[in-house]
């Protein structure tokens, strides 16, 4: 009986009803939102910033205070206040790169993903959200934090072999790739995430792969180090904002590139278990 | 409207959903019926695109899920009830939700009222109780204006004022014409909101049918008697719509189509002895027990259940 009714009312109703329609610009939105309405966004990335700015002023003021006593680590010695003032990059990539993974990873803990998905079906436009506001995200907290380093750092080791200013060569192209360099790592961390659907999974393969790696690869025999060592993620990365390059290392624009390949190479890995696997 | 076709998933061995046929119609309340692990929750996911079918096919008003442009205006699912990320709020979560469709936020606050969440609505979603998240689940599912709402279990953990607040909220639903679609383990709590039924168990059709055939033929409504003249008393109870069963040489009787009462009165017109006049009403419980008992012998026959003791 209550079918009849219904039909009545359908075509009554029907015409109401506004046209909504999920576009690629509004899972950017959604994505946006989702990011910053939670505490832990705020946190993480304040401690991104912190462990940037700060590392690399206590790196900078301990080698104005060493400079002139003379018993000096010569590689320590050897610095600029490039190298000083992106000396908190190791750490802040840590953050950035495990709030990448909670980004993903923390949608499968929590079950949010299962309403994120029925809003978007599509799955795609999700992944290449996340990916793209969080990479933006980090991209501007590494940047940031790294002129923030550099323009206090060098101002403490001025006057001393390590001082350097903005216009000199390299400085620039130098902070701006360690910015880049971090906001890759923020892309590469949600891929993680994405891929191993696991926070404390993400995180692990995250710092196995920027940390613990190239420390395993120095017990390979040391030709095949010289082939290899240069192309892991962490060497390749630390090449775009290295100052110097020497034969071991790549140049800053190779050093993207591979970069870039190896979070397409993450990215793309996501979106494969993405699209086949159910949630 | 949902529309399943051949549905079937498996996990590995193990057939959690094997072969279902099945359609959900608009303005009318569906109950989807089934002991624990009978594979309703999967279905469910399955409707959503959330797994994706081993063979088989199911389509929401015409379409496979994920082929609508705005699919929280099809379908508004309240799945697992947490799923949120307990940090977020209830208003943050629903916004969240709403901007990948250009849902105004107008809207969020008209849900936001309608599950009654006004005062915990700024609150991380975290600390909310079983009911409370449990409201938070069916405003995300009616954030869309959906033609069809399908829910999971949604009275699990309401206290009664919330129970009695979904009821309500289904049956209205349905009278505007959308589809309704819910799951329950509980069939005393089916009978109360739904018109239809769907009935599984491990993961097969055991019956697709109405409350009102259920009972029927369950044997519901039938009356016993026991007399000492069972062959006159026949004779005097026949009628149209009116079925008299008992084995021969028995005092007993079983009659349906008559009350008691009218049962008692033409036996003492006739002058007819009775023994024992007592009426039997089977609950809906007894008749979805019986019937989920039977999963294997049952499976599929859904139009012998139809016709089943249907009264000549």
């Amino acid at each position: 009986m209550s079918t009849l009714t219904a039909t009545a009312e359908e075509p009554r109703t029907a015409p109401a009803r506004p046209a909504y329609r999920v576009t690629g610009r509004r899972v950017l939105a959604s994505e946006w939102a989702k990011l910053w309405s939670l505490r832990s966004t705020w946190i993480t990335l304040g401690l991104g910033l912190l462990f940037l700015v700060a590392f690399g002023l206590i790196a900078a003021s301990r080698y104005k205070s060493e400079i002139g006593s003379g018993h000096m680590d010569r590689d320590f010695a050897a610095s600029t206040a490039v190298s000083l003032s992106l000396f908190g990059t190791n750490f802040a990539q840590l953050a950035l790169g495990v709030l990448g993974v909670l980004v993903t990873a923390g949608e499968y803990s929590t079950g949010l993903i299962r309403s994120t998905l029925a809003a978007v079906p599509r799955r795609l436009p999700v992944l290449w959200s996340k990916a793209a506001v969080f990479g933006l995200v980090a991209l501007v907290v590494g940047t940031l934090g790294g002129f923030v380093a550099f323009l206090i750092g060098s101002g403490i080791v001025s006057g001393t072999p390590a001082a350097m200013s903005l216009s000199h060569a390299g400085v620039l192209r130098s902070l701006l790739g360690a910015g880049l360099y971090l906001g890759l790592v923020g892309v590469i961390g949600t891929a993680l995430g994405a891929l191993l659907r696991s926070v404390a999974g993400g995180i692990s393969v995250l710092v196995a792969t920027l940390m613990l790696i190239p420390g395993l690869i120095s017990l390979l025999p040391s030709s095949w180090q010289n082939d290899i060592s240069p192309y892991l993620p962490s060497n390749a990365g630390e090449a775009m904002f290295a100052l110097t390059h020497d034969s071991m290392t790549l140049s800053p624009g190779a050093g993207l590139l591979v970069f870039l390949c190896w979070t397409a190479l993450a990215l793309g890995g996501a979106a494969y278990r993405l699209v086949r696997t159910d949630v | 409207m949902i529309d399943a076709r051949r549905l079937t998933k498996r996990y590995g061995e193990k057939t959690a959903v094997d072969g279902l046929d099945f359609v959900v119609k608009p303005g009318t309340v569906t109950g989807f019926l089934g002991p624990n692990g009978a594979g309703k929750s999967t279905t469910m996911r399955m409707i959503v695109g959330l797994d994706a079918p081993t063979s088989g096919s199911v389509t929401v008003n015409g379409h496979p899920y994920a082929r609508h442009q705005a699919p929280l205006q099809e379908v508004g699912a309240l799945l697992e009830a947490k799923s949120i990320h307990p940090g977020r709020s209830a208003y943050n979560h629903l916004r969240a939700l709403a901007l990948t469709h250009g849902i105004p936020g107008g809207r969020v606050d008209e849900v936001i009222e309608l599950a009654g969440l006004g005062s915990v609505a700024k609150k991380r979603a975290g600390a909310f109780s079983l009911g409370m998240g449990q409201r938070l689940g069916i405003a995300a599912a009616l954030l869309g204006d959906p033609q069809t709402v399908m829910l999971d279990e949604p009275v699990n953990g309401l206290d009664p004022e919330g129970v009695l607040w979904i009821r309500n909220l289904l049956k209205g639903l349905a009278d505007q014409g959308r589809t309704v679609f819910v799951s329950s383990h509980l069939m005393s709590e089916m009978a109360l909101v739904a018109d239809h039924l769907i009935i599984v168990g491990r993961g097969r059709l055991l019956a697709d049918t109405t409350v009102a055939d259920l009972i029927r033929e369950a044997g519901g409504d039938t009356v016993k008697v026991a007399t000492q003249d069972p062959a006159r008393l026949r004779d005097v109870l026949a009628g149209p719509g009116v079925e008299v069963t008992g084995r021969i040489g028995s005092e007993e009787l079983q009659v349906s189509g008559l009350t008691a009462r009218e049962i008692g009165l033409r036996a003492a017109e006739h002058g007819i002895a009775l023994f024992e006049l007592s009426a039997r009403s089977v609950s809906l419980e007894e008749a979805f027990m019986d019937l989920t008992r039977d999963a294997v012998e049952y499976h599929g026959s859904t139009t012998g259940v139809d016709t089943l003791g249907r009264p000549a």
